[in-house]
């Protein structure tokens, strides 16, 4: 067994700390580690006898209740039934922006990405969202976004109870402050100092010669995750799981 | 009355020029029969996805046979993005309607109520909103200092999808994909190809009858074995990754594109 944490162990341990208290948190499609992070929450607070956590994963059968078809995650999101959600896109900037249209101009975008899917909707009604992007470079993180498929803060009377919690890259957390719209740097991964984050960051962002490290799993939480965690993901996500360290 | 009829023939009720509703590959897309209107020569159609869309949007693309998309997104899922759709894009072959998918599902129940609109949370302050002239912000009619999003109702001409099976009263049963159930309500007609065909009424069970979609909104049903290869069908066959990876590796010219179409055999 290896017993070093990977990075992705770290970034999947990092997303069920960003989760600590949430009662049910969504997952969209292709998002394996976001999921991952959700059954490792559920798990540690099955361990630790603290409440269950409601896990709705889009694509799985097992770990999916909906059955009033794909607007029901949307309903359950106006209604407050969904604590934490995540994002991921092709740009994010710092002002909480995220794009998941193109860059290079619209409509006619040089570069053109899926679209928004649900984000201009969940983004202002789940709570804590959670911006997930491995990607940490100047070209993902930018100064101002090319398109605005949901914005990250809002003015005075548009209803809104939710937006930009965290932003999770391969090498660093940041924290939101929707009071100035902007991000904090919150710790940095090992390996990488603050001044590399200033370097690969393409906007401005508070604190940044932040010397926290981010915290890694302890070897229990290592272990559930190589074993329990990595055999649940499975079922979603085969070909991601089975590229995980296993238990061994 | 629900007609029974061979796909070929429910491909030429099909015609250019309409709002063609379609659903995400593998919950109901049918390629088989997507195949079968690009061989007809179909044009200028309206696309709507309810409420994003896939291989066989993209295929209809790359036939130049959508004028208008209206969207939440476009992807062959693991396969990566859709190449079709990219080019089109950036060439400015298609009118996009850029959309988020609550908002697709608002305008469909919409439709579905017979009023002209549906308000919904979120949205303001976006570029999606901001390129939507059928979408506009309003005042909350019971709280003057709350502002709302309205979308104007979305009503498909012809809904085309793929189900497990239909009975012969016209019946179809959609299982637990109720966001199908809730375009075809919203849809003017739909047609739908099956696996097979049940000789008792699928009303019957009561087990069943919650998730089946009856008859009278029903217009067409043409028994097409596998008409959802390669993109799947929920609980019955999965997604065929590697022709799908196959597709989005030869999509990627125009050349390629009509080779992959040429070359590859259909569900038929």
């Amino acid at each position: 067994m290896t017993s070093e944490c990977t990075n992705r162990e770290l970034l999947i341990y990092t997303i069920s700390r960003l989760l600590t208290g949430v009662r049910h948190v969504a997952v969209g499609m292709s998002s394996p580690m976001p999921a991952a992070g959700a059954m490792l929450l559920r798990a540690l607070n099955k361990k630790h006898s603290k409440e269950d956590v409601q896990l709705s994963i889009l694509g799985s059968i097992a770990h999916n209740a909906f059955t009033s078809g794909a607007e029901e995650l949307f309903d359950c999101a106006a209604q407050g039934r969904i604590d934490a959600f995540f994002l991921g896109g092709g740009q994010i900037d710092g002002k909480g922006n995220v794009n998941l249209v193109g860059a290079g101009g619209y409509p006619n975008s040089k570069v053109r990405w899926p679209g928004s899917y649900g984000s201009a909707y969940l983004y202002f009604l789940v709570p804590r969202v959670i911006l997930f992007r491995e990607e940490h470079s100047p070209r993902v993180l930018v100064d101002q976004v090319d398109f605005i498929s949901a914005p990250g803060v809002s003015e005075e009377g548009v209803y809104r109870r939710g937006g930009p919690h965290a932003l999770l890259t391969n090498a660093a957390l940041f924290s939101f402050q929707s009071d100035v719209g902007r991000f904090r740097l919150e710790s940095v991964h090992r390996g990488h100092s603050a001044r590399d984050i200033q370097e690969m960051t393409g906007f401005s962002f508070d604190n940044d010669h932040c010397e926290v490290e981010t915290p890694e799993p302890d070897a229990a939480t290592l272990a559930l995750m190589r074993g329990q965690i990595r055999t649940e993901l499975a079922e979603t996500y085969p070909l991601f799981a089975a590229s995980l360290p296993d238990a061994a | 009355m629900t007609e029974f009829v061979s796909p070929e023939i429910m491909a030429g009720m099909i015609p250019s020029g309409i709002k063609l509703g379609l659903v995400p590959d593998g919950s109901g897309s049918c390629p088989g029969m997507v195949r079968l209107l690009i061989d007809q020569g179909i044009r200028d159609l309206h696309v709507v996805c309810a409420p994003i869309g896939g291989m066989q949007v993209d295929m209809l693309i790359g036939a130049g046979a959508v004028a208008v998309l209206e969207t939440s997104a476009v992807s062959l899922g693991e396969a990566g993005g859709a190449p079709c759709f990219g080019r089109a894009v950036r060439n400015g072959d298609i009118r996009l309607l850029d959309a988020t998918c609550p908002a697709v599902f608002a305008g469909l129940t919409a439709a579905e109520k017979g009023v002209p609109f549906m308000p919904i949370r979120g949205i303001i302050g976006s570029d999606v909103l901001a390129n939507r002239t059928d979408w506009k912000v309003t005042t909350n009619p019971f709280d003057d200092s709350e502002k709302i999003v309205v979308v104007s109702a979305i009503q498909p001409d012809i809904t085309l999808i793929h189900a497990p099976e239909a009975d012969r009263f016209g019946n179809v049963r959609l299982g637990r994909l109720r966001e199908v159930m809730l375009l075809a309500h919203a849809s003017k007609k739909t047609f739908v190809t099956v696996e097979r065909l049940s000789e008792t009424s699928l009303l019957e069970d009561e087990k069943l009858a919650a998730a089946v979609l009856p008859a009278m909104y029903v217009s067409a049903v043409a028994e097409f074995k596998n008409a959802a290869w390669p993109t799947g069908l929920y609980a019955e066959y999965e997604v065929d990754d590697r022709e799908v990876q196959d597709y989005a590796q030869a999509a990627r010219t125009p050349e390629g594109f009509q080779a992959y179409m040429t070359g590859t055999r259909s569900a038929a």
